[in-house]
């Protein structure tokens, strides 16, 4: 809602400086957005009329005018304008006036000719963003030689309010300014409006089918209205003070009064209406041309306004253009009604619209208010366009009009819920002045809800607007008691935030990545995913959900890699979501990429890149957090996204928990990205699954310690090597270091040697050597019977 | 016996010259060793009348003490001296920076998440999280926002189809805690959340912590209280004034806006708040009947109050961070910044 100061100040005027007020607004709950003065600061620009125009000698373009400024004496002006014509009422600044933009008008000479200020346009006023065709032209009865600025009170403010979904009763100066005079307990003043006498008697047929929807309707006929008639300048201004452009003086009047009084009216060219206004659900598949030109289709949950021949508007929202005002039009039926909120409410979105009325009557346009508008836009329109009113004719339905509210408050529950006891005057006080009739009852009040007020319907209504009034700022502070109660805590799992800051140890930064991705981002790297896709994303490549967070990390890389970052090491946390809506899973993982050297460039470190052991030592530590190692397994397995031989599968509890391994060269290619990378993303729920530790008492008798070297084939993963061994190597085998693994010189083609350091411990007793023996022989008889290792001499 | 006094200076002379341990060893045997000189003329005494043998023992003991001395000082001169040197050769210019895997940073997002949770959970607030795509039920209806409500176009909803969307806030937690009823509540709600909306101050993707607290006997001054507590703790300024501005959430009556006072020019007036001293920093409210209602809370028995917050907003005032974009592209200059 935007609107002119002076225009609320009409109806109510604290003593309140334009800030003060906004403020005060503000306060109340009706956020202020923006106070700006209505026009730039301009000065010495007056009326002036046009006395002579003569084409200038030497410029096809431009005119030699004389002016009369008030002054006495005529003066000379150039201008270029091409509406500028004898007799015309203008803006005109003298030499010595400044215009926006710190312009300063001076004597000059236009090819040979003296000009002594300027005729002026809108725009050049700073009235309009655009720049104006021609200058402005001001009614005959402008005052010559008067200050311009005076003249149209350009001394104002917009305020623009940003109001609240349950405020629609403040989208009208008086709305606003009831809510003024309430905050300052003021009387509020109107225009008075008196019903207007018919002078004739005819009257178009309205007929109402859906009441419920419809409550009342009221129309008039009025014939012989001008519609080539100018609207005054006052009220073009009030519009455009509003943001409102005039069109003509029907639609300027239905706005105007909209504006005043917030109900929406609707004008029909008689001409085009047949047997009766029908208020009813439209015919699915019913077609209507609406005024700004688009054409729709209509379905039967949408309330029209029809003829005997169809649809003319949608109820509310927008009227159809072929039954518009035009400049033939010589007879108009007004229109004058309260649609319920559930009648129009989502019905101008379901079409793509959204419309001064629709905005209205979504939020509640006061049921009593249909009548007084009807009077006042007649009156207005007889003033401007003259015409023939006829008798105004209303269609009510008692029933279905809204009833009256009745509203209990509870002192005590007031008190509760402000924590602060309010004397019962205050509070009668602040309702009455609301527009409630309040009686005080033994628990408190009984308030009556105004017809305006569609968000007062319970005893929380009346508690906020309690609050509001006496000021939230004056209201007690307080902390809340709580009693202290432990909550349990899983020790065996590991927080979230651990596992953050290990990879924070680590060397990653964390990142944040969209959820929406770009499917061909998703496709290239999981081609098979399925997940679901917004219906309405905001772009192309942010319109399906990541069913990883490879996508994200792998954009994240290239932004990066664009930004002469070349080594990157991210990680990320969130859900990822897999399957279609119906079997959904939003699963939170935990995800990293890293990309290029080891270490940062140093003196000392190494230059080598990253590579798969990197990533996967820096997995291993989070999956050492729960304490719980031998709980996870990597096993080799293939991955769209990821490099088939250096690719693995993880597995917690033997169950599927992520993935690592090297971006597979061709996604690389296909991504446009030219240096290798390896990614891991893993379960969240199995990385914070742990366990509580449990003692082991220390051995007090010696290790054992033999290391074995095996030659196994070279594509026998050592896991199977190390699950054999541990199954022979007694429950007293306390470590297995893999010290080497090596192929070359010495070893077979097609071998690999693999040595192991294994130690043994007895909790309670010394190992002797033929029990070791007897160890090693098991395993090495095992592992070459199962795997073909031997042991290397 | 007479050339005692030239072997000691002879010997003298040598120890002074050794410049190695070893060669001070050998000195030690020529001369003091079992079959050294100084230890030859001590055998020797016995060739000497009886007399004299007392006399001409104690002087060669002397010079035997004194030699052994002068050994003992001059092996500790040349040790020390080989210290020195060791050290000297092991100097490192310990300016060189260290070596290994420098560490990295947390996202200012959830650095700024994790200071809320922490504030919250250090008074007994309990951490919840919920799903991301939710259902119409869980993300309008049961906050009291039927459909075609008009508060619908508050904000603008990513949608899947006709039921499903993105949360456009991180509320339906709440009603999913307050349907597990267990009561009384107090809980904190961080999460991503999703408003189909992108220019210089909107991300289509964003972070809010919802609060919650349910129990009986809580009032708005318990909501301002907590409020007031959290902005002072989280900008670290118990000095900062807050104001409650009356404003509307179909989930909460009584309903407020926060603003605080600028924290960028202490409430002068500058670009960042639009001049006007103030920021606008969350919402909050009395938790609505007709939530409760949904949720199966008696809403005459217990009372509650709600408020949410937007991470990013906070985090660029805390940080001074001007572009909000920056927080979703992921740059390492930008991340590590954070650190």
């Amino acid at each position: 809602m935007k609107f002119s100061e002076q225009w609320l100040r009409e109806w109510v005027s604290p003593q309140l400086a334009t800030q003060a007020l906004a403020d005060q607004i503000t306060m109340a709950g009706l956020e202020v957005d923006a106070v700006e003065p209505v026009a730039a600061a301009f000065e010495g620009v007056v009326v002036a009329e046009v006395l002579e125009k003569t084409q200038h000698p030497d410029a096809d373009k431009l005119n030699v005018c004389r002016v009369d400024d008030g002054s006495g004496e005529p003066v000379q002006v150039v201008c270029g304008a091409p509406n500028v014509a004898v007799g015309q009422k203008v803006p005109f600044a003298r030499v010595g006036a400044v215009l926006p933009g710190d312009f300063t008008i001076r004597k000059a000479k236009l090819r040979g000719q003296e000009s002594r200020g300027m005729i002026c346009s809108a725009s050049e006023l700073g009235l309009e963003e655009e720049t104006s065709p021609g200058i402005l032209e001001l009614p005959a009865a402008a005052p010559v030689g008067e200050g311009f600025r005076d003249w149209l009170r350009l001394d104002d403010h917009t305020i623009e309010v940003d109001l609240t979904p349950n405020r629609g009763d403040c989208l009208s100066l008086m709305g606003m300014a009831r809510e003024v005079g309430v905050l300052n307990r003021l009387p509020v003043q109107g225009p008075a409006i008196a019903p207007v006498a018919a002078s004739h008697d005819e009257t178009f047929p309205v007929r109402v089918e859906d009441a419920e929807r419809c409550p009342r309707y009221l129309g008039r006929l009025i014939k012989g209205v001008d519609v080539g008639a100018e609207t005054p300048l006052w009220m073009v201004e009030r519009l455009r003070r509003s943001g409102i452009r005039a069109i003509d003086p029907v639609v300027d009047v239905t706005n105007y009064v909209m504006l005043e009084l917030g109900q929406p009216l609707h004008a029909f060219d008689r001409a085009h209406l047949h047997g009766a206004v029908v208020v009813r659900l439209a015919r699915e598949g019913e077609r209507l041309v609406l005024l700004d030109g688009k054409e729709i289709t209509l379905d039967d949950a949408t309330l029209v306004i029809a003829d005997e021949r169809g649809p003319l508007a949608i109820a509310g929202v927008m009227g159809g253009e072929h039954s518009g005002v035009n400049s033939e039009t010589r007879d108009i039926f007004l229109e004058s009604a309260y649609f319920s909120p559930l009648a129009v409410a989502g019905q101008a979105r379901s079409y793509g619209l959204h419309t001064d009325a629709s905005h209205r009557f979504e939020r509640g346009v006061d049921p009593r208010l249909a009548r007084e508008a009807a009077e006042r836009a007649t009156a207005l329109l007889l003033e401007i366009t003259g015409g023939e009113p006829g008798p105004l004719v209303e269609v009510a339905s008692a029933e279905h009009l809204p009833g009256e509210r009745e509203v209990h408050l509870r002192a005590a529950r007031l008190e509760q819920a402000l924590g602060k006891s309010l004397p019962v005057d205050e509070v009668a006080e602040i309702l009455e002045r609301l527009g409630m009739a309040v009686e005080t009852t033994d628990e408190g009040w009984q308030a009556q809800a105004p017809s305006w007020r569609f968000d007062i319907a319970i005893e929380e209504d009346l508690i906020e607007e309690v609050a509001r009034i006496h000021g939230y700022n004056r209201l007690p502070v307080r902390r809340p008691a709580a009693r202290l109660a432990l909550r349990p805590d899983q020790e065996a799992r590991t927080p979230l935030a651990l596992l953050r800051r290990q990879m924070v140890a680590r060397g990653y930064q964390e990142a944040v990545t969209y959820s929406f991705v770009a499917p061909e981002m998703q496709r290239a790297l999981l081609p098979e995913a399925v997940s679901p896709v917004l219906a309405n994303p905001i772009s192309s490549d942010l319109s399906v959900m990541r069913a990883s967070l490879f996508p994200g990390l792998v954009r994240a890389l290239q932004h990066n890699l664009n930004r002469q970052q070349t080594r990157v090491r991210l990680f990320e946390t969130g859900l990822t979501f897999r399957g279609d809506l119906d079997a959904l899973h939003q699963t939170p993982m935990l995800g990293a990429l890293v990309c290029g050297s080891r270490e940062p460039e140093g003196w000392a470190g190494a230059k080598s890149p990253v590579d798969f052991f990197d990533l996967k030592g820096d997995l291993e530590s989070l999956l050492a957090m729960g304490g719980e190692p031998e709980a996870w397994r990597f096993e080799p397995a293939e991955h769209s996204a990821l490099h088939p031989g250096q690719c693995a599968r993880v597995l917690h509890r033997g169950e599927e928990a992520g993935w690592i391994g090297t971006l597979h060269p061709a996604v690389r290619a296909e991504l446009g990205l030219k240096v290798d990378a390896v990614l891991f993303e893993v379960r969240l729920d199995a990385l914070t699954h742990g366990r509580v530790p449990a003692f082991m008492p220390l051995s007090r008798y010696p290790e054992v310690r033999r290391d074995l070297a095996f030659l196994v084939d070279e594509e026998l993963p050592v896991q199977a090597l190390l699950d054999t061994l541990r199954g022979q190597a007694s429950e007293w085998l306390t470590e297995c270091r893999l010290f080497d693994v090596y192929q070359g010189k010495g070893v077979p083609e097609g071998r690999k040697s693999v040595a192991l350091g294994l130690t043994w411990q007895h909790p309670s007793r010394t190992l002797n050597d033929e029990e070791i023996n007897q160890l090693v022989d098991a395993i090495v008889a095992e592992s070459r019977q199962h795997l073909g290792a031997e042991l290397r001499g | 016996m007479d050339h005692l006094p030239t072997l000691v200076t002879e010997a003298r002379r040598a120890i002074q010259a050794a410049d190695t341990i070893p060669a001070l060893d050998e000195l030690r045997v020529r001369y003091l060793g079992k079959k050294g000189e100084i230890t030859a003329l001590l055998k020797g005494l016995g060739k000497l009348p009886a007399a004299e043998r007392p006399a001409a023992g104690e002087r060669i003991n002397e010079a035997k003490q004194a030699l052994f001395e002068e050994l003992e000082a001059r092996r500790q001169g040349l040790e020390k001296a080989a210290l020195e040197a060791r050290l000297a050769a092991e100097r490192l210019d310990v300016t060189l920076p260290g070596r290994g895997q420098p560490s990295g940073g947390l996202h200012p997002v959830t650095r700024t998440l994790e200071r809320i949770e922490g504030l919250f959970t250090r008074i007994g607030y309990d951490v919840a999280v919920g799903p991301e795509i939710e259902d119409d039920y869980h993300n309008f209806e049961a906050l009291n926002i039927p459909a075609h409500h008009p508060a619908r176009g508050m904000a603008d909803t990513f949608y899947f189809d006709a039921t499903r969307l993105l949360r456009t806030h991180t509320s339906p937690v709440q009603v999913r805690t307050m349907k597990e009823g267990k009561l009384p509540i107090r809980v904190v709600c961080p999460g991503r959340v999703y408003r189909s909306d992108s220019d210089l101050t909107h991300t289509p993707m964003f972070h809010q912590v919802e609060g919650l607290l349910v129990d009986e006997d809580v009032s708005f001054a318990d909501l301002k209280g907590t409020i007031e507590d959290f902005l002072h703790a989280f900008f670290e300024r118990d000095d900062l004034s807050v104001r409650f501005r009356p404003s509307y959430f179909p989930f909460t009556e009584p309903s407020a806006e926060v603003d605080i006072q600028c924290v960028m020019c202490s409430g002068d007036g500058c670009r960042v708040c639009s001049h006007s001293g103030w920021l606008e920093v969350m919402g909050c409210g009395m938790v609505h009947p007709e939530v409760f209602r949904h949720s199966g809370i008696d809403a005459e028995r217990y009372k509650g109050f709600a408020f949410g917050m937007g991470a990013e907003r906070l985090a660029m005032l805390r940080y001074g961070v001007n572009d909000l974009r920056l927080f979703f592209e992921n740059d390492l200059r930008f991340l590590r910044q954070f650190a």
